[in-house]
């Protein structure tokens, strides 16, 4: 045990440093992630001249958690992968004992704690700007949401390095990943509360992985009452069938890159 | 002990055929059409613990899908390999323990970061211990030559340390099979001879087992007593490198420089003539010849100077391949 954690802490360490040599990338990343801060100020504008359940308040305070929830869940792996395959750097991958997948999950990881201050930093100067926004989730609220937030960045994660895998035979797998994040977009929360979707539609989103990418661990830290058992138990569900998808489709993948040649 | 057993080892890739113009592309997304091609054809050879072996041949004769096959990277067509006791193809961790392979300078470092971090992570992946970590980079730097280059990141590297970053990372966890594609490709002249005297040095201080492809001859003859000899993915040639060259070149350059200009006619009689710039010539005379041709160029030319040398090994080389094989 004591050596894997040791072989944690290396990557981890390294690939910190290694984000940190992109300062200003990472302050850029972060501010492209303001989608929902955007979105903000277009839904609460709306919800002045109609009423739709959710004041103004909630919006606001909705689409700052949409906005620290997609901070530690954005993934980036398809791109890296796909970088790999057609750069041959996999094959010198494959010849350590370690699952390459490691080093994406960790640099994923490092580079979240390498953005974590501007993101705050973000926020902060959010509160300053409107203080009436301001609130304190109790400590329960921020330890469930820190869970769902983790799964939800695992779950993000298994759901991208899955379609990656099919870079192994059409080495542009990240056009899969463009379409599919056109569902993430709408399903997951981003845009708009799920709350604000026909409640038919709202049970049939609860059934697929996306709400639980955004919508579920934005509103456990806001404090909206959910079905906290239920949601979890779908999350890890479909972190199970990503896994399975991911190492199905990595050994077949496997095999047709050596037969072409690795 | 034998360490690397090849035996009948085949490799066929499925090659993709598409016709060129609208209508063939159209086709080819519609149907493909494959064709097999044999990149590896019934070889079969073994390397004892130890040897440092030589891996010829021209582009795309096969060399690196067999060292792809030797470490496990893909799967042979037919026939079987061990190395180091194990099928390379599972990839077991132990087995992984035990070799590494050098592919380019572009492979295992981290390119934003100095070489130490990447180091520090193969360390951590191959279970060092701090200690050993310490002493074995400690210990590979010297032999290497380098030194404050490990803490400057490696963009800022030139080609020739960077190739030495690459080949510690590469052997951080000692392995006993050293497979390296063309480690010396692009160096310069000083950089070779370091990259070669450190292959040699290892070699020596641990008994490992080398298999190493170059283009660079120089590479060959330092380091290899024995070399393979791969053409159109078939063996031609295993044994010694002296044999292959007393087999083979049974003959020698001869540099002539004339008072007058000449054309290539008149020369051609002579032997057989490799180029001709001016009043300067190369011929490729066989051994028995010798002493009758100079003897007529010195009779029916007027010479200012001529020199004998053995021909480059590139020559003799190039040789075997035009024959195709070596009896």
């Amino acid at each position: 045990m004591p050596h894997v954690l040791k072989k944690a802490a290396a990557l981890l360490t390294v690939y910190y440093a290694y984000m940190l040599e992109y300062r200003a990338e990472l302050v850029l990343w972060v501010l492209s992630g303001t989608l929902p801060l955007i979105l903000m100020g277009v839904w609460v504008r709306a919800s002045q001249s109609a009423n739709f359940g959710l004041s103004a308040e909630a919006l606001v305070r909705y689409f700052l958690a949409v906005f620290l929830v997609r901070q530690f869940t954005v993934v980036w792996v398809i791109w890296e992968f796909e970088r790999e395959i057609v750069e041959g750097r996999l094959s010198s991958r494959l010849l350590q004992p370690l699952d390459p997948g490691w080093h994406h999950f960790t640099s994923h990881l490092a580079e979240k704690a390498a953005r974590l201050p501007f993101a705050l930093a973000l926020l902060a100067l959010f509160f300053a700007l409107y203080p009436e926004a301001f609130w304190v989730p109790s400590l329960g609220q921020v330890l469930l949401a820190a869970v769902a937030i983790a799964l939800a960045y695992i779950l993000r994660f298994l759901m991208q390095y899955t379609v990656a895998m099919f870079a192994f035979w059409t080495e542009r797998a990240s056009a899969l990943e463009n379409f599919s994040f056109l569902f993430y977009l709408f399903l997951s929360g981003m845009i708009a509360p799920l709350e604000l979707f026909p409640p038919t539609v709202q049970q049939v989103i609860a059934w697929t992985p996306f709400p639980y990418m955004i919508n579920f661990p934005a509103n456990l830290l806001i404090g909206l009452p959910m079905n906290v058992v239920q949601g979890f138990a779908i999350t890890l569900l479909w972190c199970g069938i990503f896994f399975g998808l991911n190492r199905l489709l990595w050994r077949r993948g496997l095999r047709h890159y050596s037969g072409m040649g690795a | 002990m034998t360490i690397i057993a090849v035996d009948h080892l085949s490799k066929i890739y499925p090659v993709a055929l598409k016709e060129p113009g609208l209508r063939g592309t159209l086709s080819h997304f519609f149907q493909r059409k494959y064709r097999s091609v044999a990149a590896v054809q019934d070889v079969s050879f073994s390397i004892e613990p130890g040897e440092v072996v030589g891996f010829l041949g021209p582009n795309g004769a096969g060399k690196t899908t067999t060292l792809k096959m030797l470490t496990g990277l893909i799967h042979p067509s037919e026939g079987k390999v061990w190395v180091a006791g194990h099928i390379p193809f599972r990839r077991e961790a132990a087995f992984l323990q035990k070799i590494t392979l050098v592919m380019g300078q572009k492979q295992q470092l981290i390119w934003d970061l100095p070489t130490l971090d990447s180091l520090r992570i193969n360390a951590a992946i191959y279970d060092l211990s701090d200690t050993e970590f310490r002493q074995r980079v400690g210990e590979l730097a010297e032999m290497l030559a380098l030194d404050r280059q490990l803490t400057q990141p490696v963009r800022k590297l030139s080609l020739g340390e960077r190739m030495k970053a690459e080949l510690l990372a590469a052997l951080l966890h000692r392995p006993q099979v050293l497979f390296l594609d063309e480690p010396t490709l692009g160096l310069d002249v000083n950089a070779q001879v370091g990259v070669r005297e450190f292959l040699k040095a290892y070699n020596e201080r641990y008994q490992a087992t080398v298999l190493l492809t170059s283009h660079y001859m120089a590479d060959i003859t330092a380091l290899c007593d024995r070399v393979l000899m791969i053409h159109q993915g078939k063996l031609i040639y295993d044994g010694s490198l002296d044999r292959l060259l007393n087999q083979f070149a049974p003959c020698r350059e001869v540099t002539v420089e004339f008072r007058q200009n000449q054309t290539p006619e008149t020369l051609t009689t002579f032997a057989e003539l490799q180029f001709l710039e001016g009043r300067v010539a190369h011929f490729i005379v066989p051994q028995a010849d010798l002493t009758h041709t100079i003897a007529r160029l010195l009779a029916e030319h007027e010479v200012v100077d001529l020199t004998v040398t053995d021909p480059p090994i590139e020559e003799v080389i190039g040789r075997v391949f035009q024959v195709g094989a070596v009896s």
